[in-house]
């Protein structure tokens, strides 16, 4: 018994704390102990001034190159080596400074960030008094008052509010991007003063989970009061509406549910990171074979006779000790050789790049001043341009597959406007215009009587049936504002005010509105039937001065039209379509005359349910359905949440792209499915799968067998079932091939996460689906499932680079966990681009961000890294070559100043200047053709097929460089006074080929030489000249050998030198350029890129992915394959038709059909349409360059389009 | 587009760098440039190629061993190096003139001058004069630094150590024997004669080596390697300067001497030569070989025939892929030019 006792009272603490009001203990103030928790400080920073160094020292030398570097430099300072220590030493002391000093810089700002939160001034009740406090002094237990507009500084539970009615309005846009006011419940009867309130409060210990909070109890002289969500108040969230409230607080600091839904900073490693520490190891491996190599044959050669110790090279006496040591102990004799291992090593260590890491490093962070000075990123509204917060991760902006998206403040301006409504069949809409104010014009249909009387009803059904709060102006010349849990009602309340009927607010239970005669009508409020997500729909009672009592009801289309006549909904139902497919969010509005009897019955029955104990939820929902049951349909709103600027176009650039756009939301699934279809993530023929709570409870089974069914049946239509999708192939509606979309919810998500069962099973299921689908919508999320999800695909199979965008404080995990985390400039405040990695005033900037900026800064750093090894490659292979020619001595080939100024000055700055301005393709062309995006996709450029490419390159050119030399040198009487060359002059010749030849290679390379490439490229060669005549110019006195002095002039003094550098230059280029000619495109205007026009006539009535919107783009990527006749043509946008592909073999010059569209057959009739078309040269899209065929369609009337789509849903219309 | 065009602090530059619009030269390597580029190049290689070769064609060289490893050979005697100064000679006969200025080398195989201690083991500070390094010269000259009593060796390490001291005598066979002068100015770079090696500056010479003691392999202290010539010792003995150019391969040859007596200034007349040798120097402890050659040189030098041929091969290269190339565009009409 004991024992139990003792288990209960272990899982009691574990399970929840105990919290004392205002520390002050219920009873027994003696054994009173007061509990510990943690304090209300927000940590976010990763150094202290103490633990700088050590951490951040060691966390660079994890770098596997930094430890590279620092093992040479021991090895140098230890072991006697051909080089000095000062060659290895410096520049690696150099790169360690850089990054220790900018992480510093980063870390302080963190710093500084956390303390703007932890020293904000709060006020808190202290034994009686008010005092003011820093935020982070704040204890659990406290009394804390937040007054309007504040946000809360520590979980709280609501003690008392200034409201009249004991409740409080909170927004929790930066916790969950709701910004609608949410009502929050003080503790019921509290009575007491709070100054000498005895309380204590038990709950739970701290978890994450935004949406739940059991366990709640609150303790006051014995009389126990459960508490549940709705008096929970969260940090992080505003008080709204609310003079000030009192709060106790339960959790602080890093326990509270928003710390908790952060998670931990760690650095961002990008995907052309890892590439360079793999190409690192090869190069690693060819380091130590080559010394490997080297030590053998060394001693192999040394036990010839008479190669060990010729009489002219003998050994110092030490050797000769150690020698006669080694006849004793071979252990010696192995040292030896360990150390003429070590030896060759720190003469071949100059293959890996030391200076590659300073130049990517300034590549980054030069690089990144693009995006904060591109001038297109500029905001005027709110004066702001893009932020970059790392620069570590440019490249990875175009490595970009999957993109997850906030959708409330992101995608939409979570900003809601009534649109239109229809009544009865007719559709009304409203014109901006003062002037027809009175007139709620009516577009259709006769004016009579009953339409009058119909158009009223809609419109009080309107002003009646919601739950909003009138907000008083606070001073007379302002709008009146409304407070409701949804924009949507909001937005009603607000359209109904447009046509004249306008709710003036609620009076004790009675509802006044006024109408369009300026009267007021009172109605008296006596049910409300609240919105749950199950019904999906809303109702009120009310009865009329008159003395009738009507219901008015709004509600989902699909939730109304089965509960209303069945005459009446035809004539409705297609508007609503209509609405739905234009992104609009559609509610239908009926009503009902309730006779007294009937009401009577409903009266009892509602309080009945209302009142019961025990299953009260299913009780008062079996009265609902009864009592919204056989209404007559009066019409249906149209609301829109207007998306951002170019949502739409950006999200179909992105998907163009190669990306799959997922939207992460904690919104309603309605309003999120809506604001997809707006984005044409969905289209009108995309199959939805969905896998929600309502689906889930659809077939009455366990939820787990059903979700188990509906998991298998959707990887059975999405995946078995769908033709495999090819790589880099653009989702073609036209095409045979179905669009799924896919629709979760947060409920089912962490079932199918959390699943007992097989829960890996359910996990790969679920991701084989979803990464079938063109879009994913996951709805109602808590922060930590954004991250949750995110994570699932980044660790998925492949690793794709994930992308995570959003603009409030409940996005901050997943814009930490993805690979690249974007925030908005939005208006929830400043966490989303606290956190993010870039940040952009708008969602449209993401495609710049992305398409050309990312691209750019890919294509530009993988040139870097390839370059960088290539380079150092074909430095050092001769210098491996020349050990046969030494006696395997460790002689260097190149004097010490060429080896140390090499990667320093001679071929570092035109790298760096190509990796900061070229532009393969320019960066209109990018923006035009998303398609070009796929090119880089997938590290295409760091695989190991380029690598090997220019790894053999590397190969063949110092195998060049050193033999073209080596056979000059058969005879080394190079001058015409018969005097001989030496071997420095050997190793300056091989040097200056070495030089010129890198120079030039990536001179060949640069497509965008603006005069910086210029100054750069032959600037780095002249001065390169100008340096050797000066290094071999001059005595210097600092120097033990004056080995170069003169050796360069007079190698130029000799013809067969010229002759030969020139030679080995042109010959190592050779193959590039013949490579370049046949790999590369033809077309000489290829970069001229015409803009297509934009007068895109957006089709509000058919936005689907296919717009036949005029673009009069007509772009093809082609696929050359350059020598080979038969061209694959693979059209990644819009339709061609028949009656224009004549023209289009016109400016193709390829050997070429006209060609018949084989991957979109559908036809466009035109009917009496004059077009005229102007051709201007068509180019093309290929590999690197793009060509944009363009085409100038002048209308010149009104057209008419017959569009016949071979699609699986044939579609016939008729525009207007 | 329309904007509002704001003046504010925040708003980026709008500068063509900003905004990455730099003017820019965007060339693009089409057939049509590179067709004709190659063209050009080819015929310019084949041209270079051809005067290369007949160049090279025309140099005369004779080059003859002389280590004695044969019985035959007049100098196997020596080759034992049991033989303190010994004398051998080397015969041969020239049917026709070598024509030009006769440069006469030294060569040397399987010998490594390019060893990493070979090259180290020396002190630039005594060569260029500076005669606090004569009383303590670098550690790097080990085992030649000091000798077994502790004085300074000038010049120190290993590379000075083993010069090579071999001497030759050429005669021309006609009526006895006549001496075919041998001039010995001019073998050295000019920057290591003038400004590189320094002697010490003391009159005589000799003393300021006081103190110090000659390569322990050198018969004759540094200041006495000419004894005819009182500019030619010291570092700035040609020979000297010559051998501490170290060569990059382990077969090398060296400039000994220039022909450039009145009587042969244009070439050694038909006839038959002796080479009288002063073999010292000990190669075959490591299988070296000891060789003269005598060549005559161009203005790209000694006779080299790679240079020749390999532009030939690279010229004819480039036009073999020009016209593949041109075939290859005839034949699919690319749209290069369009």
């Amino acid at each position: 018994i004991l024992l139990t006792k003792c288990e209960d009272f272990c899982k009691g603490r574990v399970d929840s704390r105990t919290i004392y009001v205002g520390h002050r203990p219920c009873h027994d103030p003696e054994a009173f102990i007061p509990p510990k928790f943690c304090d209300n400080r927000i940590v976010s920073s990763k150094y202290t001034v103490w633990n700088f160094l050590p951490k951040n020292l060691f966390e660079q030398f994890r770098r596997i190159a930094n430890f590279y570097f620092l093992i040479i430099f021991l090895v140098q300072v230890i072991v006697d080596t051909p080089t000095s220590p000062v060659t290895s030493g410096l520049p690696l002391f150099f790169v360690i400074t850089v990054t220790a000093i900018k992480q510093g810089y980063e870390d302080w700002l963190r710093h500084k960030a956390d303390n703007e939160v932890n020293k904000y001034l709060v006020t808190v009740l202290e034994d009686g008094q008010r005092m003011r406090k820093e935020s982070e002094k704040i204890k659990v237990g406290d009394v804390v008052e937040v007054v309007e507009d504040e946000t809360f500084p520590c979980d709280l539970v609501l003690l008392r509010s200034s409201r009249e009615d004991e409740t409080c309005f909170v927004t929790t846009a930066s916790l969950d991007g709701e910004s609608n006011h949410k009502t929050h419940y003080t503790v019921p009867d509290m009575e007491q003063d709070l100054l000498s309130l005895n309380a204590t409060i038990e709950c739970e210990q701290p978890q994450p989970d935004l949406y739940k909070y059991d366990k709640l109890n609150l303790s006051c002289e014995l009389k126990a009061k459960s508490l549940g969500p709705e008096n929970l108040l969260l940090k992080g969230a505003t008080l709204k509406n609310t003079e000030k409230i009192y709060g106790v607080a339960v959790y602080s600091g890093m326990e509270t549910k928003m710390a908790l839904n952060y998670q931990g900073k760690s650095q961002k490693r990008s995907a052309v990171e890892k590439s360079i520490n793999a190409f690192l190891l090869v190069y690693l491996c060819i380091l130590v074979s080559k010394a490997l190599v080297c030590t053998t044959l060394k001693y192999v050669w040394q036990s010839q006779p008479g190669q060990d110790e010729p009489w002219y090279n003998q050994k110092t006496q030490k050797e000769k000790d150690s020698n006669l040591v080694r006849l004793v102990f071979f252990s010696c004799f192995l040292s030896r050789m360990f150390t003429d291992f070590l030896s060759f090593m720190v003469l071949f260590n100059f293959i890996i790049p030391v200076s590659m890491y300073v130049t990517v490093e300034m590549q980054k962070f030069l690089g990144s001043f693009f995006i904060s000075w591109d001038k297109d990123f500029f905001d005027p509204e709110i004066q702001e341009g893009a932020l970059v917060n790392t620069s570590d991760l440019n490249e990875e902006l175009g490595q970009v597959e999957y993109v997850f998206t906030d959708k409330t403040g992101t995608l939409t301006q979570n900003n809601m406007e009534f649109i239109e409504c229809c009544i009865d069949g007719f559709q009304y809409k409203y014109t901006d215009s003062s002037t027809e104010l009175d007139g709620f014009c009516v577009t259709d249909g006769p004016v009579n009587q009953l339409q009058q009387k119909k158009e009223e009803l809609f419109l009080r059904a309107l002003c009646l049936c919601h739950t909003v709060q009138v907000k008083e102006p606070c001073h007379p010349a302002e709008l009146r504002g409304f407070i409701a849990s949804s924009p949507d009602e909001v937005a009603l309340v607000i359209g109904a005010m447009k046509y004249g009927f306008t709710f003036l607010g609620m009076e004790s239970n009675s509802m006044k509105v006024m109408n369009r005669n300026n009267e007021v009508e009172t109605y008296q409020l006596l049910h409300v039937l609240n919105f749950d997500p199950v019904r999906r729909r809303m109702s009120v009672i009310v009865r009329s001065k008159s003395g009738d009592t009507m219901l008015f009801c709004k509600g989902a289309d699909s939730s109304i039209f089965p509960r209303v006549r069945q005459h009446e909904v035809e004539r409705i139902r297609m508007h609503v379509e209509r609405n739905a497919t234009e992104g609009y969010r559609t509610l239908c509005v009926a009503y009902k005359l309730l006779k007294p009897e009937e009401y009577a019955l409903v009266d009892t029955e509602l309080r009945e349910a209302r009142l019961s104990l025990q299953d009260r939820e299913d009780k008062l929902l079996k009265v609902y359905n009864q009592v919204e049951d056989n209404m007559s349909l009066i019409g249906a709103t149209a609301v829109e949440d207007r998306l951002q600027e170019e949502a739409a176009e950006t999200m179909e650039a992105l998907q163009g792209a190669g990306m799959r756009v997922w939207v992460l939301t904690g919104d309603k699934m309605e309003t999120a499915k809506s604001t997809c279809y707006a984005c044409r993530l969905f289209q009108r023929g995309t199959e939805l799968l969905e896998l929600t709570v309502r689906t889930l409870e659809d077939g009455g089974r366990n939820r787990e067998d059903r979700l188990h069914e509906l998991l298998l049946d959707y990887h059975k239509r999405a995946v078995q079932d769908a033709p495999p999708v090819k790589a880099g192939v653009t989702r073609n509606w036209s095409s045979s091939h179905q669009d799924y979309g896919f629709i979760i919810d947060g409920a089912t998500l962490s079932l199918v996460l959390n699943s007992s069962t097989d829960s890996d099973c359910y996990k790969t299921l679920f991701l084989k689906i979803c990464q079938n689908c063109t879009s994913v919508l996951c709805c109602r999320m808590a922060p930590l499932q954004k991250a949750q999800i995110v994570k699932l695909v980044k660790c998925s199979k492949g690793s794709p680079i994930t992308l995570s965008i959003g603009d409030g404080a409940n996005d901050v995990s997943m814009i930490l966990e993805a690979h690249v985390g974007i925030g908005i400039k939005g208006k929830e405040g400043r966490q989303a681009v606290r956190n993010s990695d870039y940040a952009i005033p708008k969602l449209k900037h993401l495609k710049k961000l992305l398409l050309a900026h990312g691209h750019l800064y890919y294509v530009r750093i993988a040139h870097l890294v390839q370059y960088f090894f290539y380079k150092n490659l074909c430095f050092i292979l001769p210098q491996f070559l020349y050990q046969f020619f030494c006696g395997y001595s460790q002689q260097p080939l190149y004097d010490a100043a060429y080896l140390t100024m090499y990667n320093i000055c001679f071929t570092s700055m035109p790298i760096l200047a190509y990796s900061l301005v070229e532009q393969h393709i320019c960066m209109e062309a990018l923006l035009e053709n998303a398609a070009l995006y796929r090119d880089v996709a997938k590290n295409a450029m760091l695989r190991w097929g380029p690598f090997s490419y220019w790894t053999l390159l590397g190969v063949y050119q110092g195998l060049l460089f050193f033999f073209g030399v080596r056979f000059l040198f058969g005879n080394p009487a190079l001058q015409d006074n018969g005097q001989v060359f030496g071997n420095w002059s050997y190793g300056t010749i091989v040097f200056t080929v070495l030089v010129f030849t890198v120079t030039l290679k990536l001179a060949l390379d640069t497509r965008y030489w603006t005069w910086v490439n210029h100054f750069v490229i032959w600037g780095s060669l002249a001065f390169y000249t100008f340096f050797s005549f000066f290094w071999g110019g001059i005595i210097w006195p600092f120097l033990r050998q004056q080995r170069l002095y003169f050796v360069f002039a007079n190698m130029l003094s000799s013809v067969a030198a010229w002759l030969v550098i020139i030679l080995l230059i042109i010959l190592s280029l050779l193959p590039e350029i013949l490579l370049q000619v046949l790999r590369k495109p033809r077309g000489t205007h290829s970069r001229q890129v015409l803009h297509t026009h934009t007068h895109t006539h957006t089709d509000r009535y058919y936005p689907h992915k296919h717009t036949h919107t005029h673009r009069h783009t007509h772009t093809h990527t082609h696929t050359h394959r350059q020598v080979l006749p038969p061209q694959t043509h693979r059209h990644t946008d819009t339709h061609t038709d028949r009656y224009y592909p004549h023209t289009h073999t016109h400016t193709h010059t390829h050997r070429q059909v006209p060609h018949t569209d084989r991957y979109y057959p559908h036809t466009h009739t035109q009917t009496g349409t004059t077009h005229r078309q102007v051709l201007p040269p068509h180019t093309h899209t290929d590999r690197y360059h793009t060509h944009t065929h363009t085409h100038t369609h002048t209308h010149t009337d009104g057209h008419r389009q017959v569009i016949i789509l071979a699609n699986k849903s044939l579609v016939k219309r008729t525009s207007l | 587009m329309p904007k509002k065009e704001l003046e504010t602090a925040n708003r980026p530059d709008n500068t063509a760098f900003t905004q990455q619009r730099l003017p820019a030269w965007q060339p693009i390597l089409s057939a049509g440039i590179v067709i004709p580029g190659f063209v050009l190049i080819g015929l310019a290689f084949i041209g270079i190629g051809v005067a290369l070769f007949l160049t090279s064609r025309n140099i005369t060289v004779l080059e003859m061993d002389y280590t004695g490893v044969e019985t035959t050979s007049d100098c196997y005697k020596c080759s034992a190096g049991t033989l303190p100064n010994c004398v051998c000679n080397l015969y041969f006969t020239l049917n026709e003139t070598f024509p030009g200025t006769v440069y006469f080398y030294y060569g040397l195989s399987n010998y490594f001058q390019s060893y990493r201690k070979f090259g180290a083991s020396r002190d630039d500070n005594q060569l260029s004069g500076d005669t606090y390094y004569f009383t303590s010269p670098l550690a790097v000259c080990t085992p030649y630094q000091y000798d077994v009593n502790n004085n300074p060796i000038v010049p120190c390490g290993i590379s000075a150590n083993s010069m090579f001291n071999d001497t030759f005598n050429l005669y021309q066979l006609v009526n006895g024997s006549k001496t075919v002068p041998l001039d010995g100015r001019g073998i050295a770079w000019w920057s290591d004669y003038n400004i590189k090696f320094r002697n010490p500056t003391s009159d005589p010479l000799r003393n300021a080596f006081n103190g110090t003691v000659k390569p322990p392999f050198w018969s004759k202290p540094v200041f006495e390697l000419d004894l005819t010539d009182k500019s030619n010792n010291g570092f700035l003995n040609q020979d000297f300067l010559v051998w501490m150019r170290r060569a990059a391969l382990p077969n090398f040859r060296k400039l000994y001497r220039r022909i450039t007596g009145p009587d042969y200034a244009s070439g050694l007349p038909p006839g038959n030569y002796t080479i009288e040798i002063a073999y010292n120097y000990p190669v075959m402890s490591f299988n070296g070989r000891k060789k003269v050659v005598l060549s005559n040189v161009s203005w790209m030098g000694g006779k080299n025939d790679f240079l020749g041929v390999a532009y030939l091969v690279v010229g004819s290269l480039c036009i073999v892929m020009s016209m593949v190339m041109l075939i290859v565009y005839a034949k699919f009409k690319f749209p290069d030019d369009v």
